[in-house]
């Protein structure tokens, strides 16, 4: 069996005493997308900030491609290949979308430390956050500063982003939310192609976007997992049922 | 293809220029002596503006840099001027460029390690913090007696600079208004390049910038670092102007006169604080002539640019700031 790109085991965090990760072990394999669902407070995004670096555990270990990253910092995790999305949009708001792209393509070529050569004539930055707004399909908003974006633009903006690390691994954090049916369908088949690239940790409460696209699921309610499994096992786990699904199984 | 702001900077520096050659050739040094005030301001401004305006940094001590820039100038010219060594055997100069690139290089220093500590906090915390540090050079000018202390110190001769008569007003102004220009010229450079994209970008949103991979502290320090360079090199030349040092060019008082300079002029913009640097001489000058109070009515323009229009003057001349 292929070793994992990213592997949590035993994760806990609390935020005073409400325990929000509670003893979480889950790991993402090469190629595979796996969905983290689970109600809203379930802890899904809290455990994407501690894997990012955002938050820090109280106590368990993260490794990506091996390496025990869970006492680094934010940039120096992106740096080994985490590339995340954000559930709510985190750009910078007066930069165009281009120049938000930038930023991820300078950071991912070595160095933030060149202080005479203009950006906006840099042709080795521009041509390839071009080509990662046109995967997204944002090319035709390239100039538009982020803050006049719309709300599933942001989105797929985040994405190109995350696209432009050349990531080991995406956490991919709520994308479909606020796309509407059309932009999900367009994502979903987007995702879909993107676990070549690198595998996916997905959460997401769009259940036909999980279903159609999921290797396997697990599920977190009160910051524990309480299953893990193929799209068919969770759909007939009568504990998943009760705890989340409800009707849409 | 020249934009509007362009335009308006064009003028600006225009103006900048030939109000004190005008002045000169009417035999009127008073106002090319306010013009080189204006030129001196704005850049001990434009090294705030790097760390305020590009990074979001709202240093509250940047007096410090000014003064040591000062100082480093007042006592270079004190040991040249009585040949006594300075330290290790070294001697003083009255040379301008050294004396700009040692006030650059302490200053530079002094930035390096006040913000190595003060960059670990944010907000008001930074604000505090760095206000603490320039206190506490405020403290140590006052209390040392070897430079003058509280009384300050003189420069008897203004420094000289090759091929000028510094002696001259205008001489000096154009030393000034050059070095102001070039200063100005590397802020372009610094705030179109990569270190200036994350320098923004860190203003705008640290998270963001750590998650693409950067790490926004070391951008902040190293950009510290320089706006407290740019603001020492002022302060040397400043010294230079008035011909005297003092503790005065230290406090707290200094440090918010530069914050004010660069939100009436337009904050982050390239010639705001050479903006806000005229209209704050300007006021001390008109203002200050009928009233005692002047810094009464600055404070109602200052509330009312803050309230009303908040880019500055450059925001009501040049419109909206763009970013590309
Ligand atoms: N910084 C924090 N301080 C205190 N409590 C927090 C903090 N962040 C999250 N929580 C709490 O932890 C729990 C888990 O929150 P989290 O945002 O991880 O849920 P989620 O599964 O992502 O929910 P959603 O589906 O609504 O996005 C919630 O009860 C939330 O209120
Ligand atoms: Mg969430």
């Amino acid at each position: 069996m292929a070793e994992p790109v990213l592997e949590l085991s035993d994760i806990v965090k609390s935020f005073g005493a409400l325990r929000a990760t509670d003893h979480v072990s889950l790991d993402l394999k090469p190629g595979e997308i796996h969905a983290l669902i689970g109600p809203n407070g379930a802890g899904k995004s809290t455990l994407i900030h501690q894997i990012c670096g955002t938050l820090r555990q109280d106590s368990g270990t993260i490794r990506l491609a091996g390496k025990d990253i869970g006492h680094l910092g934010v940039a120096e995790r992106s740096r080994l290949g985490l590339g995340r999305t954000f559930q709510v949009s985190s750009l910078t708001p007066d930069f165009s979308a281009l120049r938000n792209v930038m930023l991820a393509v300078q950071a991912q070529q070595g160095s933030s430390f060149r202080f005479f050569k203009p950006v906006m004539r840099d042709a080795s930055l521009i041509d390839r956050s071009m080509a990662m707004l046109e995967r997204v399909g944002l090319q035709d908003r390239a100039r538009i500063p982020a803050a006049e974006l719309s709300h599933g633009e942001r989105r797929q903006l985040e994405i190109a982003i995350a696209l432009a690390l050349s990531s080991k691994a995406f956490l991919l954090d709520e994308p479909m939310a606020g796309m509407g049916p059309e932009g999900s369908k367009a994502l979903t088949g987007f995702l879909h192609s993107l676990r070549q690239e690198a595998p996916i940790l997905l959460v997401e409460h769009d259940m036909d976007a999980v279903f159609a696209l999921a290797d396997r699921i697990s599920v977190l309610v009160y910051g524990r997992v309480i299953a893990t499994g193929t799209v068919e096992e969770i759909r007939r786990d009568p504990a998943v049922r009760t705890a989340y699904l409800g009707d849409h199984a | 293809m020249l934009n509007r702001e362009t335009l308006v900077n064009l003028i600006l520096a225009a103006l900048l220029l030939a109000v004190p050659l005008m002045a000169n050739a009417f035999g009127q040094p008073f106002y090319v002596t306010l013009a080189t005030r204006v030129a001196i301001l704005a850049l001990a401004a434009t090294g705030l503006n790097l760390a305020l305006g590009l990074g979001g940094l709202v240093s509250f001590g940047h007096a410090a840099f000014f003064g040591i820039g000062g100082y480093a100038a007042g006592i270079l010219a004190t040991h040249a001027f009585s040949g006594d060594p300075l330290l290790l055997g070294l001697s003083g100069t009255n040379q301008m460029p050294l004396i700009w690139l040692v006030a650059m290089l302490v200053a530079g220093l002094v930035g390096l390690l006040i913000g190595l500590i003060s960059l670990r906090t944010s907000g008001v915390y930074f604000i505090m913090i760095t206000l603490a540090f320039a206190q506490m050079v405020y403290y140590f000018a006052i209390s040392w007696p070897a430079y003058g202390g509280e009384d300050g110190l003189s420069i008897l001769v203004r420094n000289q600079f090759p091929g000028a008569n510094t002696m001259k007003p205008v001489s000096f102004f154009l030393i000034c208004y050059a070095v102001l220009i070039v200063a100005l010229g590397l802020f372009v450079l610094i705030r179109g390049s990569r270190f200036g994209s994350a320098l923004q970008a860190a203003r705008q949103n640290e998270v963001r910038v750590a998650t693409v991979g950067i790490a926004p502290y070391r951008i902040r320090l190293t950009a510290f670092a320089i706006s407290a360079a740019l603001t020492g090199l002022a302060g040397a030349l400043f010294a230079d102007l008035n011909r005297f040092v003092s503790p005065s060019m230290l406090s707290w008082h200094m440090s918010g006169e530069l914050i004010v300079l660069i939100i009436l002029g337009g904050t982050g913009r390239l010639f705001g604080p050479l903006a806000g640097a005229a209209l704050f001489v300007i006021f001390e000058y008109v203002l200050g002539g009928l009233t005692e109070r002047w810094q009464f009515f600055l404070g109602l323009i200052l509330l009312g640019t803050v309230l009303f229009a908040r880019g500055g003057l450059l925001g009501l001349l040049a419109g909206k700031a763009r970013h590309g």
